[in-house]
């Protein structure tokens, strides 16, 4: 009714109360430490603890802080661009996640359409059924994946059993086998809006377009697919943006060669304990993921809005 | 849809849930091997869960991960549906754009970045690295998808459910206490349960954020991978998978019960 | 009118640019059926939204029973509603719902008891206190809305569309039932409607609002009879409306369908106005009129048969279209046709004249 339009209301003590401890609670433990990331970025490494300088101290006061404002510098960044192995991390990185999100939506899409042509009492289960991987460890998933995948695996086992080949595939420490991880991990991020996307779509309408003489194969290209495409790319940002910074994959599926900028970064911060670079890293990591991340909100939120 | 599932969908269907199921059914499979080795069958055996139980290190680090996982479950939870409250009630008030940004960022944020970025904070303000910093990163995380969960809910949920309360001479408080909450119950339980499950799961964070003397599970099962495959594994695996799925019938059978008299909500 | 219950003053409310209340100002006596009409949008359920607190007016104030309401909550004030949607708790069982009011007035258990189960007899619900509001049919839902809302004896029952989601035949037995009870309760009852019928068959008052305003207030007959405004006078039942301007002091010309008419008082010349006559005002024969009265002629171009009416759209030779209607009563008219060549025929007593 008349009541309810949108306007700018004006928050109560207790709704501000409400807002203000999640809301602060995300600044100071969210918003917040990526400042500490960029100002680390801009320091040099040392072999002391904290292994970064210049360490500002709020008791220097003022003219001390000044002085180590003049301390910090771009040799993290620097080295990024003098060392061909992050640009190649990066490529690499952003090649694997697009691919893996490519190949993902070639799987998800037919299982979600299924899903959506089988029977109403079935859909609960089988919506269980594909979110409850997402629920299991993910460094199990990828785990089962070496036992498979190995040399040695059962992958292997079986095809020579089989007499299907005679030499062992290597798969396991390949980029082959950072694919198949990523796109067997991140599935559930992809059934589930696809899913949902076609499910919202009156069936009329297919119905009308057969009706004015689309055959069922055109009604689902030319009506089904073109309004599901919002699910696609829902999933698509859902499972690319993470996957850009994958670290547990690679370093568990690939081999010494494959280069993925979660494992550059951790490297650097575990092994090299540089945590200048590896700020650094991240920095550009994040700038490099800003729009697929600006695309996502902004497609969450209109999500959200229509919803309410 | 009508339900019109022919044979081809039928075959997808089995394929792609074979895709999902078969490397976790195998992981379960094997954890029963009586061989050393992993790839040849040995027979039954539930040696290696007994192995397990002496293996005081991976005990420790279970223990370690089950109390941060329900704790900042629940920490997650309290935060998370007063978030969803602000997300589906407030409006358009001053900052909703960045509160929501900070709600839905989280949820796609890589893990090196997020983990990494908390690290230098929790050194930035000189905290002792170690189980409240994990609490802190996991209660980050976990409450942005309790957020989702709940907000889904609170967004479908009749508001004169709420104003009739108030009408009948309940305060805000008691209105939410009497009436909302009994009837997105169901949501808040599975927003629980999701938090609780990725902080159990969550590795990468863990690592940066934990201390010395703070191993977690994934941690002590990770550095083991590192060292190769083995039987022990698979049981410990077995036994997280096992867990939650519990967790998830017994919150089933919860919401089950808090919702009574069956689908109701929708309707009203 | 008894002595004034709730006392609305220059009431406004706004949301962002739209006014949805404007400058109200409302009198309810107690133990009166009072009803609030209009189109979506009107801002009727928004002043009822004010008067139950669940919204705060931006100007005017509202006291009820001789307190200000300004800043007493919705759980603080002698009012209570029932919802459209009925807004039944769905995880509790029919009892808990109407016991949930008393509850939160701190009585004890077997008070509670005792007042629903009296409660559920009113209503004829006794057997199904223990049913959740998803295991009933919309009637006993609206029941049970119902008993909610009167658990705590307020002063003023508010009720919001209290028939809309009722089927015809249900809505009508209801009506009649809420009336009843209303007459034993002595409670005032302010309902929401946006469906004249409803508002004319309940309320002993009627205010007829529209764009956030009161167009008219009061009895069913005088707002049908006597609308004050053409908005009124086409928002309850059919209205011919004509054109017209008065003419040397007395008289007033019409332009289509064509005839003059005295006024009743003295007007400026060259006043527009309005003139309105009801349908089942103007007679329809196929011969000449008697006379003394306005008489036109034309075509009909519509003939519509509605079991207990006719209806009929006619065209005057001048242009002007008319609607008539005519009680089924088996006589000569009822079956005129479309194309036949009809006179008809008012008196300027039915005339009602209305500024434009």
């Amino acid at each position: 009714m008349s009541a309810g339009k949108p306007h700018r209301r004006k928050l109560g003590t207790g709704q501000r109360v409400l807002l203000a401890v999640p809301f602060l609670w995300l600044l100071l433990f969210f918003a917040a430490p990526f400042l500490f990331v960029a100002k680390i970025s801009l320091s040099q490494a040392v072999a002391q603890r904290p292994p970064y300088e210049p360490v500002f101290a709020w008791s220097e006061g003022w003219n001390v802080f000044v002085e180590k404002l003049g301390q910090l510098s771009l040799s993290a960044y620097g080295l990024l661009f003098e060392d061909d192995l992050y640009l190649a991390s990066y490529l690499g990185s952003l090649k694997l996640a697009a691919l893996a999100t490519l190949i993902g939506l070639c799987v998800a899409y037919p299982v979600a359409l299924a899903m959506t042509r089988a029977p109403r009492s079935w859909r609960p289960a089988l919506i269980v059924l594909a979110i409850a991987p997402f629920w299991t460890s993910f460094l199990i998933r990828v785990y089962a994946w070496i036992v498979i995948l190995k040399d040695e695996g059962l992958l292997n086992h079986l095809l020579l059993s089989l007499r299907l080949i005679d030499q062992p595939l290597q798969i396991y420490a390949t980029d082959w086998a950072v694919l198949i991880g990523i796109v067997y991990s991140y599935m559930p991020f992809l059934i589930l809006p696809i899913y949902n996307a076609i499910d919202r779509q009156e069936p009329q309408l297919v119905e009308a377009a057969r009706d004015l003489g689309a055959s069922g194969l055109s009604a689902f290209w030319r009506v089904t697919f073109p309004l599901s495409l919002p699910g696609v790319f829902a999933g698509a940002l859902l499972m690319f943006i993470p996957a850009v910074g994958e670290f547990v994959v690679p370093d568990l599926l690939g081999g010494s060669d494959t280069l993925m900028i979660g494992r550059t970064l951790w490297n650097e911060f575990f092994a090299n304990r540089d945590w200048p670079t590896a700020s650094a890293v991240a920095v550009i990591m994040l700038l490099v993921l800003l729009v697929p991340l600006l695309l996502y909100e902004r497609n969450e939120m209109r999500i959200s809005e229509t919803r309410r | 849809m009508t339900g019109t599932l022919r044979k081809r969908d039928v075959a997808i269907l089995l394929i792609g849930f074979a895709f999902l199921y078969v490397p976790i059914a195998l992981v379960v499979i094997y954890s029963f091997n009586a061989s050393k080795l992993v790839t040849v069958w040995g027979g039954w055996s539930t040696r290696w869960y007994g192995a397990l139980l002496d293996n005081a290190q991976v005990l420790d680090a279970a223990w370690l991960s089950l109390k941060v996982a329900f704790l900042s479950g629940v920490f997650s939870t309290i935060l998370g549906t007063m978030a969803a409250i602000v997300m589906s009630r407030y409006g358009r008030f001053r900052g909703r754009l960045v509160f929501s940004s900070l709600i839905y960022a989280p949820l796609v944020m890589p893990e090196v970045i997020m983990g990494l970025s908390l690290l230098l904070l929790f050194v930035a303000l000189d905290m002792d690295r170690g189980f409240w910093t994990l609490l802190i990163a996991h209660t980050t995380f976990g409450l942005c998808f309790v957020t989702i969960v709940v907000n889904a809910k609170l967004a479908g949920f009749d508001r004169s459910l709420e104003e009739a309360a108030r009408d009948l001479g309940a305060s805000p408080i008691g209105a939410f206490f009497q009436v909302t909450l009994p009837i997105i119950a169901p949501s808040v339980i599975a927003g629980f349960l999701l938090a609780f499950t990725i902080s159990l799961d969550d590795f990468v964070i863990a690592s940066f954020t934990t201390g010395p003397g703070a191993t977690t599970l994934p941690m002590r099962i990770y550095s083991q991978v590192r060292l190769g495959v083995t039987p022990e594994i698979n049981a410990i695996s077995t036994l997280m998978i096992g867990t939650v799925l519990a967790l998830v019938l017994f919150g089933f059978a919860l919401s089950r019960a808090f919702r009574g008299g069956g689908g109701a909500v929708g309707r009203a | 009118m008894q002595q004034s219950l709730v006392r609305i003053d220059g009431v406004s409310k706004h949301f962002g640019d739209t006014t949805a209340v404007d400058n109200v100002s409302l009198d309810i006596g107690a133990g009166e059926f009072f009803a609030l009409l209009g189109p979506s949008g009107c801002g009727k359920t928004t002043l009822m939204r004010l008067v139950a607190g669940f919204e705060t007016p931006d100007s005017g104030s509202i006291v009820i029973d001789g307190i200000d309401m300004a800043g007493v909550p919705p759980n603080r004030r002698p009012v209570n509603m029932m919802f459209q949607s009925y807004a039944l708790f769905p995880h509790m069982s029919v009892a808990a719902n109407i016991g949930f009011g008393l509850k939160q007035a701190g009585m004890g258990k077997a008070d509670i008891a005792a007042r629903v189960a009296d409660l559920l007899k009113l209503v004829q619900l006794e057997k199904l206190g223990q049913r959740k509001p998803d295991q009933l049919s919309g009637g006993q839902r609206q029941r049970v809305a119902l008993a909610r809302a009167i658990a705590r004896r307020p002063k003023l029952l508010l009720l919001d569309e209290p028939l809309a989601a009722l089927d015809r035949k249900l809505r009508e037995e209801t009506q009649f039932e809420l009336m009843q009870l209303q007459r034993d309760l002595k409670i005032a009852f302010m309902v929401v409607t946006h469906d004249q019928d409803e508002a004319m068959a309940m309320a002993q008052r009627i205010a007829v609002m529209r764009a956030g305003q009161i167009e008219q207030l009061g009895g069913a007959r005088e707002i049908y009879e006597t609308p004050a405004t053409t908005f009124v006078a086409q928002f309850i039942g059919e209205i011919n409306l004509f054109a017209a301007t008065v003419e040397r002091g007395q008289v007033m010309r019409c332009a289509a369908p064509a005839f003059t008419c005295r006024l009743p008082e003295p007007m400026a010349e060259g006043t527009a106005v309005s003139l309105a006559v009801r349908p089942e005002r103007i007679r329809l024969t196929r011969g000449e009129p008697q006379g003394g009265e306005i008489a036109l002629s034309g075509q009909v171009m519509d003939s519509v048969y509605l079991g207990d009416v006719k209806v009929w759209r006619v065209r005057t030779d001048d242009g002007g279209l008319l609607r008539v209607s005519a009680v089924n009563s088996g006589n000569g008219t009822d079956d005129i046709q479309r194309g036949e060549r009809v006179h008809l025929a008012f008196a300027e007593s039915d005339i009602r004249i209305l500024p434009r």
